[in-house]
């Protein structure tokens, strides 16, 4: 799509809507795309049919599925129409993905994952841990790769799922996915993608690889909350969640969210014609973002693997300030980001995530995600930059761990608690 | 985003005495950085009358950490020594109109710091009687330690007896779980083999005559008077159990929802009397079929005025 054009939408994307701001939280959820809801509008009122009808109520419905289908089938590059399954999140088709794959081979008792998955996959392994499941967690270094020595030794003929994200939602670290599911099938594993942060931001091209099943989430993409995707590869051993209607071919029951499901079809068009675009202007902006920060702030880095990552994507680990604090404070100035401090989740523990890379404990608290879409300007961008420097001067100046000349040396001697 | 109150977030962006105290002759320091907060409390006190002239302090927290510690500093300036130590966590919070459950630690950290600066102005020392453990109820802020302590000490075995003994649970719903989970690692630490299908069962005679298994009364809506009375009643049932304890408890008001009660006895100053709250909030519900707040008496007076 012409880079001008899109620049264009990207300033014009404010008129008429009321919430003021500049928005970095997009690997959170996204801003619906108005091209994505006009075309899905009509299935409220005037399309209303059910698929499954005979009449022509439905029979319009079913084309429009028809057509979704295709261009989901597109952006991630399967081989069949049919190995696209609705469903209605990312977790859904993660949970479907994995009960499947148990279901389907009850003597396999283990399945492998990383220490660093969204909660859609960890929760679950940790359920299946107490029916008897042996999970295996594959450990990442402080830059948060994988460590492949590890997964090599996991792969068994008792595996049932190997389960790793594309791309890791907090630092963007980008996996080698296709590398590791041949091994898996190698090994003859079956092997499970969470994509929902790499779709449509990574070219992906899922017959020329071996991988079986992947996930895909629409509000990530520019589409409606409440519309996901599994591919499953045609001719894999497969058991549905939910069961009950026939609708997509008795592998969802329920019937079709088409909506949803028209929308996410032309997010994914529009994700594939603005993928050049992600890459390379959304990109610039994100690194213009970092090094403005970066030059600006003393005591901070970014996290994960740099060279490695989502091209939206900028985690940056602030030391001896805690992430909530900067968050509020930039929430005040219209700048909207997240965190992985412990604070922000009402856990007592910094985000696995940044404990599985073993981020210093001085930093650890203060990590801070700005994720960037298409809809992010560089008016926009230079506001940030100007307005974080302040932010973390403020509270660190509140801070017992930091003096006038800087942090203050082995912080955990000069502080003497009475309990730690 | 937390919903924090007006009062958490203009101490949070507007704090008041941040930063340590000169000439200050008290310093408390709790928490650490890996924890995720600290705080270092820095008082001048007057020696002759032991009033408290500054306050200042520095955080390393969240945006009601940072609260919390502005908060306290104010509340203290002009007390004497004996006057701050009166100071609870929950005044701390009731200062700023309330902390959401997951952050009344913030609080905690305050007072924390004050007792400790406290008693390093008198020369002693403080011992900290902290006990964190893992946050099973996120709605009413409890912890795995207290469940795990009320189970052992009354053979709890089901989601159901945890809520009316720690109200853990009684909320959203979402931990339920969870606490299944504490019960069942719990009676296993203790070696005993949990008796199952406790709840439908009538409980040991020496426990809380906790859940009765009659069906929730009252489908159609009750009179205030029919209302007052049921109360009554359920009230009366639970007395022979707060008077082993040394406590009472008395009906002052009814309004709407809200149901008025005056703790009195050992009750009154208990650490266990949210709990009971608790407890009573829940026979209540069950008694009049309808949804029911417990409010102690002091509480009226502060609402009333607010």
């Amino acid at each position: 799509m012409d880079k001008k054009r899109i620049q264009r939408n990207a300033k014009d994307h404010r008129r008429g809507i009321t919430m003021q701001g500049i928005y970095l939280d997009n690997n959170a959820t996204t801003k619906v795309d108005e091209t994505i809801l006009a075309e899905m509008m009509p299935f409220f009122t005037e399309y209303y049919g059910n698929p499954s009808s005979i009449h022509q109520f439905g029979e319009r419905v079913g084309h429009s599925l028809k057509k979704a289908r295709k261009q989901v089938q597109a952006l991630i590059g399967a081989e069949h129409d049919h190995e696209v399954v609705f469903t209605s999140c990312g977790t859904e088709s993660d949970s479907t993905a994995i009960l499947s794959a148990i279901k389907a081979q009850p003597d396999r008792k283990e399945i492998i994952t990383t220490t660093v998955e969204h909660p859609a996959i960890l929760t679950l392994c940790e359920f299946l841990e107490k029916d008897g499941y042996t999970i295996h967690h594959i450990e990442v270094d402080n830059k948060g790769r994988l460590n492949m020595e590890q997964y090599k030794k996991a792969l068994s003929d008792k595996v049932a799922i190997v389960s790793i994200m594309w791309a890791n939602n907090e630092t963007g670290t980008i996996f080698p996915i296709v590398e590791m599911a041949e091994m898996a099938n190698a090994a003859g594993v079956m092997f499970h993608t969470d994509a929902v942060q790499a779709v449509g931001k990574l070219p992906i091209d899922l017959k020329n690889t071996k991988i079986d099943m992947l996930s895909l989430s629409g509000h990530k993409l520019h589409a409606p909350k409440g519309i996901g995707a599994l591919y499953v590869r045609r001719g894999l051993r497969f058991r549905p969640l939910l069961r009950g209607g026939h609708q997509e071919r008795g592998r969802r029951a329920g019937t079709e969210n088409a909506a949803g499901v028209v929308a996410l079809g032309k997010a994914c068009e529009l994700a594939m014609e603005h993928m050049e675009y992600e890459n390379t202007t959304v990109k610039a902006l994100r690194d213009r973002l970092e090094k403005g920060i970066l030059e600006q702030v003393p005591s901070c880095f970014l996290t994960g693997d740099v060279e490695n990552r989502l091209p939206n994507t900028a985690n940056i680990a602030f030391e001896y300030i805690e992430g909530e604090a900067i968050l509020m404070l930039l929430n005040k100035e219209g700048i909207a980001a997240s965190s992985g401090s412990a604070c922000t989740s009402g856990s007592l523990e910094p985000s696995h995530v940044m404990r599985a890379m073993d981020i210093p404990y001085t930093a650890a608290h203060g990590t801070v995600r700005f994720s960037l879409s298409r809809y992010n300007t560089e008016a926009e961008i230079d506001k940030v930059i100007a307005a974080v420097p302040p932010i973390m001067e403020r509270l660190r100046k509140l801070s017992p761990y930091w003096s006038e000349q800087g942090p203050v040396c082995e912080p955990e001697k000069s502080f003497n608690p009475v309990y730690a | 985003m937390w919903e924090y109150s007006e009062e958490v977030k203009e101490h949070f962006f507007n704090p008041k005495n941040a930063g340590a105290i000169d000439e200050a002759n008290a310093t408390g320091e709790v928490g650490s950085i890996s924890c995720g907060d600290a705080l270092r409390l820095t008082l001048k006190v007057n020696e002759e009358d032991d009033v408290i002239i500054d306050a200042g302090f520095q955080t390393f927290g969240c945006g009601s950490a940072i609260a919390s510690s502005s908060a306290l500093t104010e509340m203290i300036k002009g007390m004497t020594v004996d006057e701050a130590l009166k100071v609870s966590n929950q005044d701390i919070a009731d200062f700023l109109g309330g902390l959401p459950p997951e952050k009344m630690h913030c609080s905690v950290m305050g007072k924390e710091a004050l007792e400790a600066a406290i008693a390093n102005y008198r020369g002693e020392e403080w011992v900290d009687d902290h006990e964190e453990g893992e946050l099973v109820c996120k709605c009413f802020g409890i912890e795995a330690p207290m469940i795990e302590e009320q189970v052992r000490a009354n053979k709890l075995t089901t989601v159901e007896d945890v809520t009316n003994y720690t109200k853990a649970g009684g909320g959203c719903s979402t931990c339920h779980e969870k606490i299944e989970e504490v019960i069942a690692k719990t009676w296993e630490a203790m070696g005993e083999t949990m008796p199952v299908a406790a709840a439908t069962t009538t409980p040991d005679e020496d426990l809380v005559p906790l859940v009765t298994p009659e069906p929730v009364a009252a489908k159609g809506k009750l009179t205030m008077v029919q209302r007052i009375r049921k109360i009554e009643e359920t009230l009366e049932e639970m007395r022979p159990t707060l008077k082993a304890d040394g406590g009472d408890v008395e009906l002052i008001d009814v309004e709407g929802k809200n149901v008025y009660v005056k703790m009195t006895g050992a009750c009154s100053n208990c650490q266990l009397a949210a709990a009971t709250l608790g407890g009573i909030q829940q026979k209540l519900i069950e008694a009049l079929g309808e949804f029911i707040k417990v409010i102690p008496e002091s509480e009226k007076a502060k609402l009333g005025a607010a």
